[in-house]
């Protein structure tokens, strides 16, 4: 008999990093291969389960952001280090860095929408980065609300960042505004080659991949990676499905020249 | 091997086979039709032919039988998660009567459950113990269209039974530990071909040339926002719909163990998109309608190669506000041709 697919294993929480009120990262033992994009099905036994993007790959263990919005998240949050949630997974295809490499690369991301790149901004951000060159446009709604600010700095020593905010009624000292202002301004060298990655809420993308074919790129060198309900990871529940896509196994990560078409 | 005999030769067979196997069948359940004074014709365990509804449509398909509405998948303590045990567990297997539309159906449950990546491990546990008994239609039901849908023809079952008259049975047994049984009881051995329908009185045409973005902008699905009440009862009856929602639940006598059920979901009714954080996609109905419609007659076929709808009808039956399935795709059809295809 075939391996049963529905039993999430127990992982121990190593770790868990405050980033925001609402949103931690938890650090989750887990030995196996995965990839940036791909997600997980977390769950508390009672709650429910819900799908997570990895947001950070070590030896070892794999890094889960998430955002107290739901059931599942909102009970995720009692957990300490020490304790244990039970995952399956991973799910879904990822990003594969190769498709990127010897390129300009800009990566557009929006609030938790930075967990699934940032396994590939570290890795094209790193000493040896194999892309040409690395902007990271990304916006949050205030300045409270910037996941992953050492990552931030750390990135700036190799790639043009931008961090913008919707609203800063403090004096957070980051550009107000939405990250669709600095597409235009993009300074790229060959836009025959050069890459780009969208992840955000739906009308975030919409308007960067826009922006993004205004300002020349072509539409098979952007990809997206897309939010659905999941109740399966397999392809078998439904919630996912969008045309001739499930998202769960076909994404969630895109090219545009096919991501475009997939009308909900 | 074809075998003709009395139905009492078949009940006894019928009640040899109930020894090793839960045999399903359509049922008629008096009284149990949501119009008052009239009957159910649903699923149920039977143990002699009289019990089979031969000449009536069940409303809810087979599925109901193997695909329970609600399914334990594993029970849960804070700390370890142990396996259901199989509703087949102890027996060597269920026998499942239904109609040419639904074997065709099955194959396209089969398509998901075991061939979309990889196999879901409580759908095959059941189904590889699966026997499959056609029962064959004389006559199409006035809201079937399997003639165009081409699924009223099928050679893949382990056996047909049909009735012919008061006291015949024509068998077609395909599966060779059966023939022992059927070869006792025997009247007479001879090649029995089950009936088949020619023509259905419903009729659809799918449209060839036919595009999402095309079928999108189609005005008429926006008559649906209103008209559909997104109960959900076209996909519950459907044979063909797969779609789940994972559910947990606590025990009220122990609140730190429980069971993760799946449960039938619905792309018609709210909260089948939604994502934490309040996002959903497909708010009206008309969308949902235009989604479901797709799927049945495009996107299942552009992934698969075989269009997912089999033409049973349930859906139509089934549709409180009177909404013909059957007409969405010959409007579907029309608008298309009218505007040119693509």
């Amino acid at each position: 008999m075939e391996e049963n697919n529905y039993l999430p294993f127990r992982s121990e929480v190593i770790d868990i990093i405050r980033h925001t009120k609402l949103e931690y990262t938890f650090k989750m033992a887990y030995n196996g291969a995965v990839l940036p994009g791909q997600f997980f099905e977390v769950s508390i036994p009672g709650f429910g389960e819900a799908p997570i993007s990895v947001s950070g790959i070590d030896s070892g263990s794999v890094d889960l952001t998430i955002r107290r919005v739901g059931n599942v998240t909102g009970e995720l949050f009692t957990r300490r280090p020490g304790g244990a949630l039970f995952m399956r997974g991973p799910y879904g295809n990822g990003f594969a860095v190769g498709d990127y490499a010897g390129r300009e690369l800009v990566v557009i991301a929006g609030g938790t929408g930075v967990s699934p790149v940032r396994g590939v901004i570290t890795h094209f951000a790193s000493q040896n980065s194999d892309a040409k060159k690395l902007t990271v446009i990304a916006g949050f709604k205030t300045p409270e609300d910037i996941l992953f600010r050492k990552d931030f700095e750390a990135w700036k020593k190799r790639a043009a960042v931008i961090l913008t905010v919707d609203k800063d009624e403090g004096n957070g000292g980051y550009p107000v505004g939405l990250v669709t202002e600095y597409i235009p301004k993009l300074d790229i060298q060959d836009l025959n080659t050069a890459a780009a990655i969208v992840v955000g809420p739906p009308p975030m993308m919409r308007f960067s991949t826009k922006g993004l074919i205004e300002r020349g790129f072509k539409e098979s060198n952007i990809w997206i990676s897309q939010e659905r309900r999941m109740c399966c990871g397999i392809g078998k529940c439904g919630h996912c499905k969008v045309n001739e896509v499930y998202i769960c196994l076909d994404g969630p990560v895109f090219n545009f020249s096919r991501g475009r078409h997939l009308i909900d | 091997m074809g075998y003709i005999l009395s139905k009492e030769g078949l009940n006894k067979i019928l009640s040899a086979l109930s020894k090793e196997y839960m045999i399903f069948a359509p049922k008629i359940f008096e009284n149990g039709n949501k119009f008052s004074d009239l009957p159910l014709v649903r699923y149920g365990r039977v143990n002699s032919v009289d019990e089979i509804a031969f000449d009536a449509k069940s409303s809810n398909s087979f599925k109901e039988t193997f695909m329970p509405i609600s399914q334990t998948l594993f029970f849960f303590t804070e700390d370890a998660v142990k396996e259901a045990d199989s509703p087949l567990a102890g027996q060597k297997g269920a026998i499942v009567f239904l109609r040419s539309c639904d074997i065709h159906a099955l194959k396209r449950l089969d398509e998901i459950y075991l061939n979309n990546s990889e196999a879901d491990y409580y759908y095959k546990r059941v189904r590889d113990k699966i026997k499959f008994v056609l029962l064959p239609c004389k006559e199409p039901f006035a809201s079937c269209f399997c003639v165009d849908m081409q699924s009223n023809k099928t050679e893949s079952y382990d056996a047909s039974v049909e009735i012919d008259g008061e006291n015949t049975v024509c068998i077609d047994c395909k599966n060779h530990e059966w023939d022992c049984f059927f070869k006792e009881a025997a009247q007479k051995v001879l090649p029995v071909t089950p009936s088949f329908v020619v023509e259905t009185k419903t009729r659809v045409s799918v449209p060839e040339q036919l595009s999402a973005a095309q079928a999108t902008a189609l005005g008429f699905w926006a008559e649906y926002d209103g008209r559909c009440i997104n109960c959900g009862r076209c996909n519950f009856s459907c044979p063909t719909c797969t779609c789940y929602t994972m559910q947990d639940l606590f025990y009220s006598d122990n609140g730190r163990a429980g069971e993760r059920r799946r449960v039938w979901a619905s792309c018609m009714v709210d909260g089948f998109t939604d994502v934490a954080g309040g996002g959903a996609y497909r708010k009206k109905n008309g969308e949902r309608m235009r989604f479901k419609a797709l799927h049945k007659v495009l996107d299942f076929k552009q992934r698969f190669g075989y269009t997912m709808c089999v033409g049973c009808g349930r859906c139509d039956d089934i549709c409180p506000e009177y909404i013909s399935f059957s007409t969405i795709i010959n409007r579907l059809s029309g608008e298309v041709t009218q505007n040119g295809g693509e």
